[in-house]
């Protein structure tokens, strides 16, 4: 494994690159795209049970399936990077819709009878009430979407994209385990790696959970 | 997108050993042996944890690491280490299933000890009350309430297992994906394409068949879908467990 990585460190870097990319981009677009669909299915009381059942229906198409039905959709090479980007971004917008609409709702009604007494509406109340409150909820949401990217980027491999994942069909080509495993342990490293990342925003967005910690 | 439909309504598709009903067979047979397996196997252990509250917190540690490992990864890592030791036709097939196997155990485990974890002490202690033993609190109070956390937990490793079953055919196995790998070998995107599509609707129709189960087998007290026109907000917060089994047995 040792010997391998010397030899293909380049090779092994590139795709380390590529993997981030494309575990993080999706995650990034993805809750963009959620946070505006799920403060609709939270909001409006009607909406909540088509929304998340479509997002449920969604996330439960096999990722590879994603992968490959992505070129007749977008009119994409096969081989193309934007497949596996994209349907992760659908991935991670089924997951998060859920989960942004599920953590507007828990808002106390208090909280918010609260913030409109003291003058905000709309969109006001939302961004700086509701919002925050939500982010514990919405992060834990954002750290299964990434890890669980991590290990759907890999799956590209089987459609030719370029990264970690190349590791495992070329160890499997050539028949060598530890040139697998190499791939598997930076995988889990990677996902770790992000996971403390998420945990750190999370920390530094909502600094009054350490307040309240602290006797 | 035409060369795909093509493919799904050409007749010779239909028939013979790597025809789209014998590859539907085989994606079954998999995914329901694996998940035999792994209800055999995460129940028992989830109800055990989930009643005696002993292990709980390796469990969720361990099924958090495990989505961490790359499902590709795993299969081939262990196809290389094992299938040399195995005999004939279990060479790849063995190796699969174990995989599918390890996959698919985490969330069924998971859902059944926190299904039973988050039973309503109180129903637990009005059941002690009554003079149930052990058992009758963990099968006549603990599971019907916690059924809709393990059949959820069910239906996302059924997912899971059909999901890398049809990855699997990248290490020789059969099922959908093999229209997948092998379209791919003959860069033949039409073929590709027809596989991701069934492989899609397999998913999607197992999922909605097991949501249909789930609907059935849960007592009503639960899902708040007593009678039509009657407002869940009505109902007591925690049903009365024992008062439910009828309905949950039903």
């Amino acid at each position: 494994m040792i010997q391998y990585l010397r030899d293909h460190h380049a090779d092994v870097l590139t795709d380390l690159i590529a993997h981030i990319w494309l575990s993080v981009l999706p995650v990034v677009i993805g809750l963009a795209i959620a946070l505006p669909i799920g403060w609709i299915a939270a909001r409006f009381g009607w909406s909540y049970s088509p929304i998340t059942n479509l997002a449920g229906i969604l996330y439960t198409i096999p990722s590879v399936a994603l992968f490959v039905i992505m070129p007749s959709i977008l009119h994409t090479k096969i081989l193309s990077p934007v497949n596996v980007v994209v349907a992760l971004t659908v991935y991670t917008v089924a997951l998060l819709t859920r989960v942004v609409a599920d953590g507007l709702k828990s808002v106390p009604p208090d909280v918010r009878a609260a913030a409109t007494a003291m003058g905000f509406t709309g969109i006001g109340r939302f961004l700086r009430v509701e919002l925050p409150i939500a982010v514990p909820v919405i992060a834990a949401g954002v750290r299964v979407a990434t890890v669980s990217n991590v290990s759907l980027v890999s799956v590209g491999a089987l459609i030719g994209v370029a990264q970690l994942g190349s590791l495992f069909t070329d160890g499997f080509t050539r028949y060598v385990n530890s040139v697998v495993l190499l791939g598997i342990i930076l995988c889990v490293l990677l996902a770790l790696v992000l996971d403390g990342l998420i945990l750190l925003t999370l920390r530094l967005l909502t600094p009054w959970q350490r307040a309240v910690a602290k006797p | 997108m035409s060369g795909m439909i093509t493919f799904l309504t050409t007749s010779a598709h239909w028939s013979g050993p790597d025809g789209i009903p014998q590859r539907l067979l085989e994606h079954l047979g998999y995914s329901f042996g694996a998940l035999f397996f792994v209800v055999l196997i995460g129940l028992p252990l989830g109800l055990f944890v989930g009643h005696t509250g002993r292990g709980g917190v390796a469990i969720a540690g361990t099924a958090n690491a495990l989505r961490a490992v790359p499902t590709l990864g795993l299969l081939i890592f262990v196809v290389i280490a094992i299938s040399g030791s195995l005999p004939g036709r279990l060479t790849y097939l063995g190796p699969s299933l174990l995989v599918l196997v390890i996959l698919g155990i985490p969330s069924v485990l998971s859902n059944t000890y926190a299904g039973v974890q988050s039973v309503d002490p109180a129903a637990r202690d009005a059941a002690k009350g009554m003079g149930m033993t052990g058992s009758q609190v963990l099968w006549r109070v603990e599971v019907p309430n916690a059924l809709p956390l393990i059949l959820s937990g069910i239906r996302n490793a059924t997912l899971q297992i059909v999901a890398t079953a049809t990855i699997a055919a990248y290490v020789s196995l059969g099922g959908f994906g093999r229209f997948i790998l092998d379209g791919q070998a003959q860069r033949d995107y039409s073929q590709m394409a027809a596989g991701a599509v069934l492989v899609a609707i397999l998913a999607v129709v197992l999922d909605l068949l097991m949501a249909g189960i789930q609907r059935l087998v849960v007592s009503r007290g639960l899902t708040g879908r007593y009678a039509r026109g009657a407002s869940p907000a009505a109902l007591p917060e925690t049903p009365p467990a024992g008062s439910n089994r009828e309905e949950a047995a039903a």
